[in-house]
Order: structure tokens, then sequence, then C-alpha cells
């Protein structure tokens, strides 16, 4: 009974989503509670990123049922949806900043535009004080005057990182955080997924079809003493917080633990595995 | 058959859609001033060369045109009147909005395009700002009262083509020129003048947004929306002017 006492932030309960009449997503049910960790893999076109777009209600499901933060927003209307969207922080696959703002202005955009959807009035001080403050979290306060052309895409994906924290989200999204960099710049960004989530222990959804990734962010946590990323061992109430998804042709055809995944011999989720056979 | 005549069906509708809910966003808070201004300038001000320089062009070639025709019957004098009545109704709106699409509609259309294939629009409603209110609203606020303003502007442009031209060319005085000029024009043609840079702003505004924000596959899809948007939008300034002028010559008889 004690897991129901958890709240759920996210929870499908068998979504469909139709793209004219292909089927994008196919009678998907799951569920993410606080402070869990859900890595969601799957090949390119498999569904995942839709999946989170009908999280975020920019996408809505054909039928079946998505709650966040307990509220059923498959027919809420766009106005009310905005205050759940104020709730989420979400990075978007190429970043997704607004090439026509600074890194400032991309950073503060949520804690400007929030305002209308709860309410609350920050002073100029407080929004430029927490912008820094995000953007020194992925090291980047050098660029606040840059504009978004100006970066490489590993400091875009950090910049969208920043922008996605800032407004202290219950829930972070991301959407193929590592998709066309190089590993070196794909581990700087993971570590700094694992240092977003341990810090503030916010509910993180990763969507990736980098197995190394999902690995990496499964069993590796950030020690705010140190302030360095270390491997979290054997410690059975971090792995079991952390789950593993993976989507194939819109199914859901995958959930479970680390060590559950290791077992499958499906060919298809073979390739997810850490243990290459 | 009905599967060729459902995707454009279809497409009306989604225009007519977006069209209603940026229009009841003109009495809807948050308004984006800073945005609208900025269009303003972008639309009304950035394209003022261009409309002027066609606009005395387009002026003194009517000149030149109507003098040739009207020496046949010896009226070479009443060139003011007719340069005045089809800059006034018809060419100065028309060109002016010719030339606000190819130059503005494009501009909407790729640029809301390369921000619907860089995910852009989505991040835009996922951090809480509603991409019509934010984007297409203060575009349609914007070419809605820049046009009008830039046709007046090119028709006075027009009529000192006119001007230029009566007096070096056709032995014609100006104040013969500006007197038949102004003397020809009543206020329908002013009104006609006025409403159809109004509705051919809206119809800019509105194509280039629309097909922007339906933009697919990449760079390749934000160009094709670009040469829709502008084909469209020019298209439609066409049989638009052509409704309007019906109803105008069919109130006024």
């Amino acid at each position: 009974m004690a897991e129901n006492l958890i709240e759920s932030v996210l929870r499908f309960e068998n979504v469909t989503v139709r793209f004219d009449e292909v089927l994008a997503i196919d009678d998907v049910s799951f569920e993410i509670k606080k402070g869990e960790t859900r890595i969601v893999f799957g090949a390119a076109g498999s569904g995942k990123s839709v999946m989170l777009k009908v999280a975020l209600g920019l996408q809505r499901a054909a039928s079946g049922h998505a709650y966040v933060f307990g509220q059923d927003i498959t027919s809420l209307p766009e106005a009310a949806l905005f205050a759940i969207r104020a709730k989420i922080g979400v990075l978007f696959q190429e970043g997704g900043l607004f090439d026509s703002l600074t890194v400032e202005e991309n950073v503060a955009y949520p804690l400007i535009y929030r305002k209308q959807a709860v309410k609350e009035t920050l002073s100029r001080e407080e929004i430029s004080k927490r912008v820094l403050e995000a953007l020194r979290f992925v090291e980047l306060e050098h660029t606040l005057t840059k504009f978004p052309s100006e970066l490489s895409g590993g400091m875009r994906r950090r910049v969208g990182i920043a922008r996605a924290a800032v407004a202290q989200p219950a829930l972070m999204l991301y959407d193929s955080p590592t998709a066309g960099l190089d590993p070196i710049t794909a581990n700087t960004i993971i570590h700094l997924i694992i240092k977003a989530r341990d810090t503030t222990n916010t509910t993180t959804v990763i969507v990736t079809h980098r197995y190394q990734d999902g690995h990496l962010i499964a069993n590796f946590r950030y020690n705010p003493e140190s302030g360095n990323i270390e491997h979290a061992g054997r410690d059975a109430s971090f792995h079991e917080r952390t789950k593993f998804m993976v989507f194939h042709e819109g199914h859901l055809v995958f959930l479970g633990t680390e060590q559950e995944l290791e077992r499958q011999t499906d060919p298809y989720i073979s390739k997810f595995k850490a243990v290459r056979t | 058959m009905l599967d060729l005549v459902k995707p454009p069906v279809l497409a009306l509708q989604d225009f007519f859609y977006l069209t209603g809910r940026a229009l009841r966003n003109l009495f809807r808070s948050p308004h984006y001033t800073d945005d609208i201004f900025l269009q303003m300038d972008i639309i009304g001000v950035g394209s003022l060369p261009i409309v002027v320089l066609t606009g005395f062009f387009s002026g003194a070639v009517m000149a030149l045109q109507m003098a040739r025709a009207l020496s046949t019957y010896g009226a070479t004098g009443q060139v003011g009147q007719i340069v005045a009545i089809t800059l006034v109704r018809e060419l100065g709106p028309v060109l002016s909005a010719l030339l606000v699409a190819g130059r503005n509609g494009s501009g909407i259309a790729s640029e809301l395009g390369s921000m619907k294939v860089t995910e852009q629009i989505d991040a835009m409603r996922a951090l809480g700002t509603d991409p019509i209110q934010k984007l297409v609203t203060p575009r349609l606020i914007a070419t809605s009262i820049m046009l009008p303003f830039l046709t007046v502007i090119s028709d006075f442009v027009g009529l000192i083509g006119g001007y230029v031209i009566a007096t070096t060319m056709l032995n014609i005085t100006g104040s013969q020129y500006w007197n038949t000029a102004y003397k020809a024009l009543v206020w329908s043609d002013v009104a006609q003048g006025l409403l159809k840079p109004f509705l051919f702003a809206m119809v800019i505004a509105m194509v280039g947004c629309f097909y922007g924000l339906r933009t697919s596959g990449g760079t390749q899809g934000v160009g094709r929306a670009t040469t829709q948007a502008v084909v469209v939008a020019s298209v439609w300034i066409f049989v638009i002017t052509l409704f309007v002028t019906r109803i105008f010559v069919w109130v006024s008889t």
C-alpha cells in the first residue's frame, strides 16, 4: 500500500496517437511516480518523442487518457494546459532555443511568461539572478549576450537544459539530449542531466536511442559534497527508482528495471542492453 | 474522388480555424505590444522604400500610357484624372499588396516555418506561451495597420510620378494636373482604396502564418512553405480585388 501513497507524476492509460492513418503510439500504458527516473529507448520513429509530446499536451491522444500530476490532460483546453506545463521542464531534441533571442532572454523566457499561467510575477533582479544561477549550473554564464547561432551544438543543448531547469519544474523531460553530439560532449550533457536530477530530486524522463546514456543515468549519481558524478554501487533504493522502457513501432515492448532489461533475449530490445553479446 | 477534395477542404478549414483564433486573440490578454511594434517596423518601415519606388514608376508609366490613348480624343489634359482613379482604386492597393506579399508574406512564412522545424513553436507552447497569440496575432495586426498606410503613400507618390511626366513630357500645367486628379476622386474611391489594402493585409499575414505553421520536412519544407505563401497570397489578392470592385460598382449604380 505504501507505494500508492507516492504521488503519480505521469500516467498513461491506453494512449493511442494517430497521424492520419499511421499509429504513432498504440495503446501505451505506464506510470511514473515522484522522484523516479525513467529511461525510454527506441529506434527513430518508434513513438518515444511523440510520447513526450502527449505528456506536454502538445499532441492530443486519439484515445486513452494521459494524467500529469494526477490531472487528466487529454481533453483540457490549451489555456488550462499552460498551468500544468509551467511545472514541466523540457529539453527539445535540437535544444529548441529561440534564435531571435539571446541566451539570457532564452533562459529567462519561462520565468517571464509563466506569470500568465501561475500568476506569479518575479522582479527583474530575481529573474536575472535565477537566470545566472541556471547558466552557472551548466557552466555557460559567460554566454549571456550571445545568440544561439553563435554557440556549438553541445552548448545549445546546455542552454536548453538551463532553460528547462530555471523554473525549478517538478518533472523534467529530455528528448534525445545527446543526438548528433560527439561522445565527449554527450557525456557532459548526461552528467548535467544526472546533476539536475540529483540536486533537486526531480522526476526525470529521458528519451534516447543511445544505450550508453541510459546506463550512465541508471548507475551514476551526483555527489553534492564532492561535486562529482560517481557510481551508485548497489544502493537498492537508488536502483529501484530507475526503470527502463523500450518502444518499438508505437508499442511499449518493455518496461522494467535494468536487471530485467539485461535478461531480455528479443533482438530488438537487446540492442539497448549495456552488456553486449 | 473524395480523396482529391479532402486535403484542400481540410486545409481551408484549418486556415479559417487559425484566422478565427488569431482574431479572437485581439480581444484577449496577454497582448504582446513589443512584438506588434517590431512587426510594424519590419513590415511598414521596411517596405517603405520599395513601395515608394514602385509607386512612383507605376504612376509615371500610367501617365505616359494614358496620354497616348487620350491623345486620340484630344483629351491629354485629363491624364491626371485617369492616373488618380486607377492608382487609388486599383494599382496602388494591388501593387503595394503584391510587394508586401513578396517581401513580408514570404518572410513570415519562412520565419515561422524555420521555427516550426526546429521545434521552437513546440518549445514556445511548452514554455507557456500561445504561439498564435505571440506570433500570429502581432503579425496580423501589424500588417493590417501598415498596409493601408503604405498604400496611401504609394498612391501619393504615384500621383507625383504622373505629375512629373505630365509637366515635363505632356505639356500639362501642374495646376491642371492636380485639379483634374483631385476632382476625379470621390469618397467611394477612397473607401475602396482603403478597404482593399486592409483585406489584402489580413490575407497576406494569415496565409504567411498558416503556411509557416504547417511547415514540415526540414529545410526543404521551409522553402516550399515560403513559395506557397507568396503564390497563394498573390492569387487571393487578385480574386479579392475583383470582388471588392464588383461590390463597389454594384453599390454605386
